[in-house]
């Protein structure tokens, strides 16, 4: 076989590769891509010749005519800097606190019996309420926010570091135990990679959550942030901006989730798409 | 039979190594669990047995007879005992440096690559990295795993995933290698491949080997000894010396003396309880 042939036969194989990939894209899109048309179509028509109210459901082309302009001015990627902020730092605090307190929790018995009683008051307890006695502590800055964050996200890193660390499988501990290891290298060695699938579900959860805190935070007091922004547009009853800013809202929320997953192959690269416990 | 048994059980009976100072020495072990409502099961009854250097010495016994706890308690997992346990002269009370162990499940890390796994113990007894990581490599390769140094466990067999173990167990270069049915999750064509292995593996790594395991033929098969353990409470009924020349190929199953000596711990097993045992081949 010539080397032209060749180079053909594999251009042809790959053009082949190339198509199939495209039909699987396109089966898995389709009806998602279709529905949302569909809703988005209909809500089109409905506000230009239906009589829907537009302070009530304004059309999706004004929402997305306010997008634009939001971006255009720079007024929506600077509030949002805010609360991208706010909410990253509650992130982090939240899943340092929660997977230390919850590794403390189930490495010293006498803490879980002393803190397990508050623990179940604190988590029973909605932490919104808390909102405005937060902003009377840290005052209208980002720290308050944060702390409201923080507070929100905390307790599903917490209950699944508890849960994950309980998990580890007694075979796996023998093996470090008839070595004679270390309680800091069987934590290290075992219990905590054991854990790290049950640690992602809970901080795939804590990652929404940090959103919800930081914008309960905004309304209930704040200079800056997108929570800031929904507040004015509704007080002007420009709907259409409410709107367009919650799409933004919602599409944050999508990419920190999907930047946990990619975050989640990469480190559970051994452990299967579903191990863990299923995400709340 | 108790009486005879007993005797024979004592220090200075048949429960002897064939040569050499024993390199495990177990003298009047007893052990107690404590139930709830206050009772109290004896696991283990005065326990005697010595173990030569380079001896590979098998326990049989039916099914919760306690063999899993002497084998924990010469693994240090399990520390209150009565009794003197020691290992190349040391009293035995916790883990000890000297023992390698080899469990039912291989229960590598999942995280770890093969190589990795094999490595652990390095890493937590502080060995020297370089030449545990080639030590590491000699290891893989003597149990047939040469190439597989970079997969993961989740990508090889149960056979493959138990001779990682066993590389595991030999790393830091202990004295003893425990095994505790290490091949009983596997398939029977896969087991008695595992079993000419391993005979290999305790003939070349010069260890004296220490096998619990329900299955009468397989202990034969590997063993220069096999105790007998009845149960409640665990007892070594019966020491019996296999007397079968070395290599011992698969084919050994139909000599005779291989089926003497397993029919004879057969029948010592039926004796005390003949519903525990599988009934062919195990």
């Amino acid at each position: 076989m010539s080397r032209e042939a060749r180079g053909m036969m594999s251009r042809e194989a790959r053009r082949l590769r190339l198509k199939r990939a495209a039909r699987r894209c396109f089966a898995a899109l389709w009806p998602p891509l279709a529905f949302g048309a569909l809703v988005l179509g209909g809500w089109e028509a409905g506000a230009r010749w239906g009589g829907l109210d537009p302070m009530m459901l304004p059309a999706p082309s004004e929402i997305a005519e306010q997008f634009q302009l939001g971006f255009a001015s720079g007024l929506y990627p600077q509030h949002l800097g805010v609360t991208l902020l706010q909410a990253m730092i509650g992130f982090g605090i939240a899943i340092c606190a929660g997977v230390g307190i919850g590794a403390l929790i189930s490495a010293v018995p006498l803490v879980e019996r002393t803190l397990n009683p508050f623990l179940i008051a604190f988590e029973a307890m909605p932490k919104i309420a808390m909102a405005p006695l937060v902003i009377v502590w840290f005052g209208y800055g980002i720290w308050s926010k944060v702390v409201l964050a923080a507070a929100i996200a905390f307790f599903p890193v917490l209950v699944s570091t508890i849960l994950g660390l309980r998990a580890c499988e007694p075979g796996r501990l023998d093996v470090l135990r008839c070595l004679g290891a270390s309680r800091a290298q069987v934590f290290r060695l075992v219990r905590l990679p054991s854990a790290l699938p049950f640690i992602f579900s809970g901080i795939n959860v804590a990652v929404v959550f940090v959103l919800l805190g930081a914008i309960v935070g905004e309304f209930v007091g704040a200079k800056a942030g997108l929570g800031t922004l929904i507040l004015a547009a509704n007080e002007n009853l420009e709907t259409a901006r409410v709107f367009s800013i919650l799409a933004l809202l919602a599409g944050m929320g999508m990419l920190l989730h999907f930047g946990v997953t990619a975050l989640r192959q990469r480190l559970l690269f051994w452990a299967g798409p579903q191990a863990g416990p299923p995400t709340a | 039979m108790t009486a005879i048994d007993d005797r024979r059980a004592q220090p200075g009976g048949l429960n002897q190594p064939r040569d050499g100072t024993p390199l495990i020495a177990v003298r009047e072990l007893s052990k107690v669990y404590p139930m709830a409502k206050g009772e109290r099961v004896q696991a283990l009854s005065r326990i005697n047995m010595e173990i030569g250097q380079g001896e590979f010495v098998s326990l049989v016994g039916p099914s919760g007879c306690g063999k899993t706890t002497v084998l924990r308690i010469l693994a240090g997992l399990i520390a209150d005992y009565t009794g003197d346990v020691s290992v190349s002269g040391k009293s035995l009370h916790g883990p000890s440096r000297e023992v390698g162990v080899v469990f039912q499940d291989a229960n590598l890390m999942p995280w770890r690559t093969a190589l990795a796994n094999v490595l652990l113990p390095a890493e937590v007894l502080g060995l020297n990295r370089k030449q545990a990581r080639a030590r590491a490599q000699e290891l893989l390769s003597m149990v047939g795993l040469e190439g597989f140094e970079r997969k993961l466990p989740g990508e090889l067999s149960g056979g493959m995933r138990q001779r990682v173990a066993i590389a595991r167990a030999l790393i830091h270069d202990p004295a003893v290698l425990l095994l505790d049915e290490p091949f009983g999750a596997l398939d029977a064509m896969t087991r008695d491949t595992m079993n000419v292995e391993l005979a290999a593996i305790a003939a070349r790594s010069k260890k004296t080997v220490f096998l619990i395991t329900h299955s009468i033929a397989e202990a034969v098969f590997l063993s220069d000894r096999v105790l007998v353990m009845s149960s409640r409470p665990g007892r070594i009924v019966e020491v019996i010396p296999v007397q079968l020349p070395r290599p011992r190929g698969l084919d050994i199953i139909v000599d005779l003396g291989f089926a003497a000596t397993v029919l004879r711990i057969r029948r010592l097993l039926d004796g005390d309880t003949a519903s525990a045992l599988p009934s062919i081949a195990h």
